[in-house]
């Protein structure tokens, strides 16, 4: 029971055998958070850092949840508030912090390419936390693990990833962890938010019309339309979007089956999903958080695994 | 490679066990019998079965432990993980843990710590059907044990169940 990576920087690198793995492990660590005592001494000399150069709520304190749970010791650190604000690169501020015996980094930042490029100058394991619109590993594993839960295997499964898929670095980590996963995808959305040659690229469809993609698919996942990486007009409103593609009630009803409907957070109610969608019981929006600490605790215990006692 | 026991041995080491287990019990609402994982499993399965069959059918509470996450050699490689199924409260009640073979303790020591996790128990007993002794690297001795062996390092005792290996039978290696 090895993963084939020293490191989680990407669904890209992975192969089927080890999102089985993370997978599979993820279900024991559910059921340890279900037992009266949640914590158990699996990483216990273990420290990991929390590095999130970009604003985070849950994958943070689900990563920091998953660590504590784990028994490793932690250190977070913000970009604002720190040395970064003083001109301090990326690789200084990693080295100062390794050099005080950092074993693993957990890592979220704005640029493309950033856990890549620590990954090939430090000796500790990363964990890829969101790095700008590349890839956000962690989540695709957690949608995957939900939506085994809820359909039983993702084999031959239809997931529709729908909203701003050009700027969803979760969009693309899905993308890839379905695929290897044997699912079929569908991406839907504005054209000016789907990539051109995305069809080709992936062997996925595309779809424009929202119902027509609801209508396909046994889940829908839900992205956020990302305006703060947005730098020009890709659509004229937010009231245009959501009339266009903001999913209702009137609108899963219509369909001919039930649908399981997911979404990464932050939600914008009222634009990409109305709140009484968002709190029905087809979103298992809540359940996505819930998995999410399992999943991260067993990222986390795979890769420790694969660490020597004393790095640096 | 030596034979320790046989098929037929080792069924009445199993039956010998079972009602050793029961002998003290006042209420059968007060003692949880857990298995150990992953080979603990087999002689669990054994011992609630004979139970079940023979002594006192469906009085039994029955879980089984994984210990993985317990270990102390996790930076050495890891383990396979099992299924930990421990579907009741163990809150005041009598837990006997059983587990194949007992070794250096540290299997049991684990044990003992992820036992805790699911709450306060009266009391913990431990049942092996193998006991190797003079080999302890923890103060923990068995409550119940099938067959004693005093080894040296180097051997390596095996027990053989039929789930899984084709054979019931105890080898030294």
């Amino acid at each position: 029971m090895q993963l084939s990576t020293k490191h989680l920087l990407g669904i890209r690198d992975l192969q089927a055998s080890d999102i089985q793995t993370i997978l599979d492990t993820a279900t024991q660590f559910k059921e340890v958070l279900q037992r009266p005592i949640k914590k158990v001494p699996t990483l216990r000399d273990v420290t990991i850092v929390n590095l999130f150069y970009e604003n985070s709520t849950r994958t943070r304190i689900s990563f920091e949840l998953a660590e504590k749970r784990l028994s490793a010791d932690t250190i977070n650190f913000t970009a604002s508030g720190s040395s970064v604000s003083k001109g301090e690169s990326l690789l200084d501020t990693v080295n100062n912090i390794l050099s005080m015996k950092v074993d693993m980094v957990v890592m979220r930042h704005s640029a493309s390419g950033a856990p890549h490029f620590l990954a090939k100058h430090i000796p500790a394991a990363i964990v890829n936390a969101g790095d700008g619109i590349n890839e956000h590993p962690t989540q695709a594993l957690l949608d995957a693990f939900s939506i085994r839960e809820k359909l039983g295997s993702l084999e031959g499964k239809k997931i529709a990833i729908i909203g701003d898929i050009m700027h969803s670095r979760v969009a693309l980590s899905n993308i890839y962890l379905l695929k290897k996963m044997g699912a079929e995808v569908m991406v839907a959305g504005p054209p000016t938010l789907i990539p051109v040659h995305i069809r080709e690229a992936f062997d996925i469809q595309v779809e424009y019309n929202l119902r027509k993609a609801l209508e396909w698919c046994d889940v829908a996942n839900v992205l956020r339309i990302q305006l703060e990486r947005q730098n020009q007009v890709l659509f004229s409103s937010l009231r245009e979007y959501s009339l266009a593609y903001g999913i209702n009630r009137k609108m899963l009803d219509g369909l001919p089956k039930e649908i399981w409907i997911m979404h990464p957070g932050p939600i914008n109610r009222g634009v990409e999903l109305d709140s009484d969608v968002a709190d029905s019981k087809q979103s298992i929006i809540l359940q996505q958080v819930e998995n999410g600490v399992a999943i991260r605790m067993a990222v986390l215990y795979l890769l420790a695994g694969k660490q020597p006692i004393s790095n640096p | 490679m030596k034979t320790i026991l046989t098929e037929e041995q080792l069924g009445l080491t199993i039956q010998r066990l079972s009602h050793q287990l029961l002998e003290n019990i006042i209420r059968y609402d007060d003692i949880a019998i857990i298995g150990i994982q992953p080979r603990g499993i087999f002689f669990s399965d054994r011992i609630v079965g004979q139970i079940n069959q023979q002594i006192a059918p469906g009085r039994i509470t029955y879980g089984k432990l994984d210990i993985t996450f317990y270990r102390d050699d996790v930076r050495q490689g890891l383990h396979t993980l099992n299924q930990t199924d421990i579907p009741f409260s163990i809150e005041n009640k009598t837990v006997i843990l059983i587990d194949d073979v007992l070794y250096t303790g540290r299997t049991i020591r684990a044990a003992l710590d992820a036992l805790l996790a699911f709450g306060r128990p009266a009391k913990v007993e431990l049942c092996v059907l193998i006991d190797r002794r003079f080999s302890r690297e923890f103060p923990i001795q068995a409550d119940y044990a099938g067959k004693f062996i005093d080894t040296i390092i180097t051997q390596k005792v095996k027990v053989l169940w039929k789930e899984r290996d084709g054979k019931d039978e105890v080898v030294l290696l």
